[in-house]
């Protein structure tokens, strides 16, 4: 056993980081081009038009592309919490194995039982059968999304489970609470929405690349229409629940959202800032971010947060050093209890082994007491400033993602107007601005997951389980070397992907269908 | 009706479960040996192709069976995910990359432009058919032998040392690999047995798949003759690693204070005292000979139902002698008290009970895979099948 190892932490972060954001490259495209597929061959089925069927068969090709590599880099996922967060998996398995257990069970088969079907059963079932494969396939590839974002909410927002202090873990009371978590709820919504936009702006962008080479203009424009629309609502959907998850961080998470809005001084009637640039921190106040530069909307924030212009927005400091006025506790007083309850715990053991009941009983119940702030004992005799997480990264990532969300939903508009009105192949530039606006949507994802879980540092369970309790005792080095073997494989694959999409599209569906014989 | 079970019999029906599914991912491993004889079966371009893709219309179902083992271990016994999983490291990070370079190698494998080019994913659908299928064995070998971990829930609250709060602690820096090397109790041998004992038996299942599964004279003839060498090479590892296993001394536990000591022939014990069980492994291994049998001298295709069957039987029963009858399952060399059992690993029982009913999903997603899998498999894989198929790997 060694000391705390802060480098073992980091490295170990660093590979699930790497690891979680390759496997958020692909999982969007799957979420929202099954989707688009399945609503592509319901219309093939519908109206018996072989062009749909090339249509349907061409994005098939890109889907399968995409899909393989998807599942390759979630595979590694599952396993990182045994492999790599250990005494996490033990803490919190009796609640977070079971989501992953039931998406296996539920979703993962059913995606990969009908995925065969709808690759290689255009001959073989009939077509009803195959159209419910398709459909299926997509509702099979939702559902995986639905239980693992149960799991990730649960870690930002632990409801319906009791610690037992016999076993050293929390334990599961109510299944119903965790599946109907606020937060989970919100972030199924927002992320398969944001999946379904990424999709769709995809196959916006592909097309239109068509049009500007003039080649395929039926396939291109018929392909624009569904996916714009399509799109469309995603794009609302997602700015929608993107606002209550917002909100339900407000409440759940100051601290991240006081990092994702660089607040460091509570106000009431707080604004919003639109758009900022940080410069460097003044000498007198190393620990705050300044800006150098910003846009801000008045009271926008109060009401962003709680639906009222008028309402407190606690800022950084104020979580950090407590706020009496407003009741908040500051972090020392919560590491002091923290330490108390880790404390108790002991002696509860203790006094079991020693079969003293009465001390037992009495060291419960302080454990009870201070549970709440469990997590924060670990950071017994260190700065307070270590539970801040990284506002500048917080801060970027999410306005990124905002700004780049309302762009996508104008963009998408003006587009399909112009394509219902047949007016689309003139207007060049726009279809250039479609074409180099997919690597925006997939910078748009991967900055949500940085908001969702940067800005939650350091809790892997937040308030209940700091990273530096989570990690696997491995050796650095060792971590080091997956680490480095993970980011070469994987960017070797996604240079493979990336390449054999880019000649799949080329090729065009022309080729795709020529090969058909039937 | 699952909240009137005992917390035992809960955890003895997801250890149960743990077998279903361990078991039916050995019998799926049949992808995983097939990848290891593209080249010995396949003397042409269209001869491996057909190779590829008969196995390639299958491999999902394998590589989510290993998903869902994973995740049902983790719900149901998640002091098992911690210790197996963070503990043996580099053995499951190795089982992993090989997993990873399967899983796009179909797909990339004949594509244009595919930046590594088709013998690469090639080999790389060959290391995961060795590398997958050997050391999964080993690790559950694992389950006989021991490992070298210690397992402290009190670390969790132990502030006053300074020292990390880990529960779990592997006690060599091997992390795992030392499971092919380890000479006490010549664990090694057994380890190595049941890992290369599982690789020939995937091979040999892989045999009777293509023999039943592909349309060409060629292929079928060169199965037969790879499946006799096979075969036997199986048998030889096989019946070491059951004879061997009757004589050593096993992890037992008291029922009442869950003690763990060393029990002499307990694995042998286990099989007089729970007699359905014998009768379950007798049964498979009867089976998975059986299949064999039939493809050689009766010059039937049908074998792989009855060697499959067979693995799952064999499979099923040894998962039994592991985890039943008051037997450590993940027994530790270095602690013996530290040893996992079924009863001091698994999740609570409000966690199994809920676990409990999405269980009863399992049949019916068995039965939309069977009926997916005979549509698929209604045409044979042949020379114009492949032609004609638009989305051919
Ligand atoms: C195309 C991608 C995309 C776009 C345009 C947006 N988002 Fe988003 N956002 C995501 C993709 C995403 C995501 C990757 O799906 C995340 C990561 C975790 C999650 O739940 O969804 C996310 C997380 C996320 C979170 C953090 C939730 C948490 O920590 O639990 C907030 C507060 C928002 N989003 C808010 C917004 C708002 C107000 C948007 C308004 C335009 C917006 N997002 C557009
Ligand atoms: C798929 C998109 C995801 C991305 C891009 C992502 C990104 C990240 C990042 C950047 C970190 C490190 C944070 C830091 O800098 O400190 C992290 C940590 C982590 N995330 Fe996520 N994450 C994703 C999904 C998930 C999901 C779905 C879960 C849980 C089900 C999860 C669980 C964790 C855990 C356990 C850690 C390690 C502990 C920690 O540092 O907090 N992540 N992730
Ligand atoms: C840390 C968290 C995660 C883990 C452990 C995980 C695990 C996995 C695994 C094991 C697979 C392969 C399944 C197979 O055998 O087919 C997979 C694929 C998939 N996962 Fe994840 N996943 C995570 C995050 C997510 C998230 C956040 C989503 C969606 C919201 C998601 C959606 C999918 C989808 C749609 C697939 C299908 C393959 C594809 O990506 O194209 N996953 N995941």
């Amino acid at each position: 056993m060694q000391q705390i190892d802060f480098s073992l932490v980091d490295w170990s972060r660093a590979q699930f980081a790497l690891t979680a954001m390759y496997h958020w490259i692909f999982v969007p495209l799957t979420l929202g081009l099954s989707f688009i597929l399945a609503i592509m061959e319901s219309i093939y089925v519908k109206t018996g038009n072989p062009e749909w069927k090339k249509i349907t068969k061409f994005w098939m090709n890109l889907f399968g592309i995409n899909f393989a590599i998807g599942v390759a880099t979630g595979i590694i996922l599952e396993f990182e919490f045994g492999t790599n967060w250990s005494n996490y998996s033990w803490f919190v398995g009796d609640i977070f194995g079971a989501p992953l257990a039931i998406e296996g069970i539920m979703a993962f088969f059913m995606e990969s039982t009908f995925i065969a079907i709808m690759f290689f059963g255009w001959n073989k079932v009939s077509k009803k059968a195959h159209l419910t494969a398709t459909w299926l396939t997509a509702i099979g590839s939702n559902l995986s999304g639905l239980w693992i974002l149960v799991a990730n909410s649960w870690m930002q927002n632990p409801v319906g489970m009791a610690f037992n202090p016999d076993t050293a873990r929390n334990e599961m009371h109510n299944f119903s609470d965790v599946l109907f978590n606020p937060v989970a709820m919100n972030k199924f919504l927002h992320t398969i929405t944001s999946g379904y936009l990424l999709a769709a702006i995809f196959v916006v962008g592909v097309s239109s690349w068509f049009l500007l080479k003039k080649r395929e203009e039926q396939f291109a424009m018929k392909s624009i229409i569904v996916a714009s629309l399509f799109g469309i609502l995603a794009a609302v959907y997602t700015i929608f629940s993107g606002d209550e998850s917002a909100r339900v961080v407000a409440k759940h998470q100051p601290m991240k959202f006081a990092a994702m809005e660089a607040l460091y001084d509570g106000q009431q009637n707080a604004p919003l800032v639109a758009v900022g640039f940080f410069g460097s921190p003044s000498p007198e106040q190393p620990n705050q971010q300044q800006f150098a530069l910003k846009f801000e909307i008045p009271n926008m924030l109060s009401y962003l947060a709680f639906l009222d212009a008028n309402a407190f927005v606690p800022g950084i400091r104020d979580l950090v050093h407590g706020n009496e006025e407003r009741g908040i506790i500051s972090y020392k007083e919560k590491i002091a209890k923290g330490k108390v309850a880790i404390d108790a715990l002991a002696a509860y053991k203790n006094a079991k082994k020693a079969k003293n009941e009465q001390e037992a009983a009495d060291a419960l119940k302080v454990f009870k007491e201070n549970f709440n702030y469990f997590g924060y004992g670990y950071y017994f005799g260190k700065d307070p400033h270590m539970l801040v997480p990284n506002v500048k990264i917080s801060f970027y990532a999410f306005h990124t993602m905002v700004i780049l969300g309302g762009f996508f939903l104008v963009l998408l508009i003006y587009i399909y107007f112009l394509a219902r009105n047949n007016k689309l192949q003139d207007k060049r530039w726009l279809l250039w601005t479609a074409l180099w606006t997919i690597p925006l949507v997939y910078l748009a994802q991967q900055a949500g997951w940085v908001v969702a879980e940067v800005g939650r540092q350091p809790w892997v369970i937040q308030d209940l389980m700091p990273n530096i309790a989570a990690v696997s005792q491995i050796d650095t080095y060792s971590v080091q070397i997956t680490f480095f073997l993970f980011l070469l494989v994987f960017t070797a694959l996604l240079i493979a992907e990336i390449k054999i999409m880019l000649t799949t599209v080329r090729k065009g569906p022309e080729i795709t269908e020529n090969s058909t014989k039937k | 009706m699952f909240e009137n079970l005992s917390f035992l019999s809960l955890q003895q029906y997801w250890w149960f479960l743990i077998a279903v599914l361990g078991a039916l991912l050995v019998f799926l491993l049949f992808v995983q040996g097939g990848q290891t004889l593209i080249y010995k079966l396949g003397k042409t371009e269209i001869e491996r192709t057909m190779l590829v893709n008969s196995l390639g219309r299958k491999w999902e179902i394998t590589f989510t069976t290993l998903v869902t083992f994973g995740g049902a271990f983790f719900a149901s016994f998640p002091l098992f995910y911690s210790t197996s999983f963070g503990g043996a490291y580099w053995v499951w990070m190795a089982i992993l990359f090989a997993f990873i370079l399967q899983a796009v190698s179909y797909e990339y494998r004949t594509k244009a432009n595919n930046f590594l080019g088709t013998k690469t994913y090639e080999t790389f659908l060959f290391i995961n058919g060795a590398v997958g299928s050997i050391l999964l064995g080993v690790a559950v070998a694992t389950f006989f032998t021991g490992s070298q971990f210690s397992v402290d829930k009190m670390n969790l609250v132990d502030l006053t040392s300074g020292n990390m709060p880990i529960i779990s602690a592997w006690k060599n820096p091997w992390h795992g690999l030392e499971a092919v090397w380890t000479t006490k109790n010549l664990a090694f041998m057994l380890n190595l047995a049941l890992g290369l004992a599982v690789f020939f038996l995937a091979r040999v299942l892989a045999l009777l798949y293509f023999m039943n599964n592909i349309n060409n004279e060629v292929i079928i003839q060169r199965a037969k003759i790879c499946l006799k060498r096979n075969a036997v090479i199986f048998l030889i590892f096989f019946l070491f690693f059951v004879i061997r296993l009757m004589f050593i001394d096993g992890f037992a536990y008291h029922a009442d204070t869950k003690e763990v000591y060393m029990q002499a022939h307990k694995y042998f014990n286990n099989l007089t005292e729970m007699p359905l069980v014998l009768i379950i492994f007798l049964t498979g291994v009867v089976g998975v000979l059986y299949g064999i049998f039939i493809n050689l001298f009766k010059n039937s295709n049908k074998g792989i139902w009855f060697s499959g069957a067979g693995t799952i039987l064999t499979v099923l029963a040894l998962f039994f002698l592991a985890g039943y009858n008051n037997t450590s399952y993940y027994p530790s060399t270095f602690d013996l008290q530290s040893s996992l059992t079924i009863e001091n690993s698994s999740s609570s029982q409000y966690t199994l009970t809920v676990m409990s009913y999405v269980s009863l999903m399992i049949p019916f997603v068995a039965a939309y895979i069977w009926w997916a899998w005979k549509s698929m498999d209604k045409v044979s894989i042949s020379e114009t099948e492949m032609e004609e198929d638009d989305h051919a790997y």
